[in-house]
């Protein structure tokens, strides 16, 4: 039982006002642990809503330095923070935020070797990198950790998402079986994003994390989101859980992580998301 | 033959049809950047072309999406 202060009362009156989310949901906030792979586009969104929720413990892994072409989108670096390390940029903004909020800033992309040690002991998990060698990593590793997580993807106006529940939801190796072929997919730097449709998609992650962590409604598993911001067409597909996936099937053949060659990440046709004509 | 393709009535008259002829008439540049599911399972991408669809069923496009920073 958290004793709240007048402040706290204050500050989360708006989420105490809500029935499904009271008193015990910020309780289950202050003390939940939730780590934010990637703060990029989608990582940035999620940062600055969940330090304002009162997650009482964020973490952030990213080894890259803000750059200036990422402050189209990457809504928690400023200009000011050109060239310093995004997760020191990032945990400097969410403690202005939201005091409340310890921030655990972790200097280094995920690898085979080391995501498990990273993840261990948070109770929810944010895909916020652009790469799809790091997002098959995060789903294999939280598969085998036992920790819910939710996938994001965008690519110029469109994005996606699904929200993971380890044993109990179809997974993204599920939809996706494995990482699409090198030569299939142009860079991320030639594709380009609509900065706004990152904090789109990275606010729906935020909300499913938040829905998680206070058991409020239904999360989006086995389902998958899509939408594209051209039309603002959104579009959920129904999916099933694999019986023969290679890492959450009944015979799995994924047993230990490996580096994916670093594919990256995007595919030439966005404008094919609902591919009719 | 009446189909649902990413959630929309369509009409196609190609009889047979493969999951690979249908990327291609709905103009899906890069195949190798689809998943395909056919009535609800996920069909292997090496399949694809000698995966036949018949009347009535329902195929989705989920695209790989890889960005985020």
């Amino acid at each position: 039982m958290i004793d709240f202060t007048e402040a706290q009362l204050d500050r989360y009156s708006r989420h105490i006002l809500l029935k499904d989310v009271g008193i015990e949901g910020q309780e289950r906030l202050l003390s939940a642990k939730v780590l934010i792979i990637g703060a990029g586009g989608l990582g940035a969104p999620v940062a600055l809503y969940l330090a304002a929720a009162g997650v009482g413990t964020l973490g952030i892994a990213d080894g890259d330095n803000v750059d200036l072409s990422n402050l189209q989108r990457q809504i928690i670096h400023f200009t000011k923070d050109i060239s310093r390390a995004k997760v020191v940029s990032a945990a400097e903004k969410i403690r202005a935020l939201n005091p409340d909020v310890k921030v655990n800033a972790i200097q280094e992309h995920v690898f085979a070797d080391t995501i498990r040690d990273i993840i261990r002991g948070y109770d929810f998990v944010i895909d916020g990198t652009d790469n799809f060698a790091a997002k098959f990593l995060i789903n294999d590793a939280c598969v085998m950790e036992d920790i819910p997580f939710s996938h994001g993807g965008i690519v110029r106006f469109t994005g996606q998402t699904m929200t993971i529940v380890p044993g109990q939801s179809a997974c993204y190796r599920c939809v996706f079986t494995a990482p699409p072929p090198k030569n299939a997919v142009p860079t991320c730097s030639q594709a380009g994003v609509l900065g706004a449709v990152a904090g789109m998609l990275g606010t729906i992650q935020a909300a499913e994390a938040l829905k998680f962590i206070t058991k409020t409604g239904t999360l989006l598993t086995d389902r998958l989101l899509t939408f594209d911001a051209l039309t603002m067409d959104f579009r959920k597909v129904t999916l099933h859980k694999q019986s023969h996936c290679a890492v959450c099937g009944e015979n799995p053949t994924i047993s230990a992580l490996v580096d994916e060659e670093q594919a990256v990440c995007d595919f030439k046709n966005s404008k094919g998301l609902h591919a009719t004509h | 033959m009446e189909l649902k393709v990413n959630g929309e009535a369509k009409s196609v008259s190609a009889d047979p049809l493969s999951i690979s002829d249908l990327l291609k008439l709905f103009k899906v540049e890069m195949p190798d950047m689809v998943s395909v599911q056919l009535n609800g399972t996920f069909v292997d991408r090496p399949t694809f072309g000698v995966t036949l669809i018949k009347d009535k069923d329902e195929i989705d496009f989920l695209y790989y999406m890889g960005g985020g920073q």
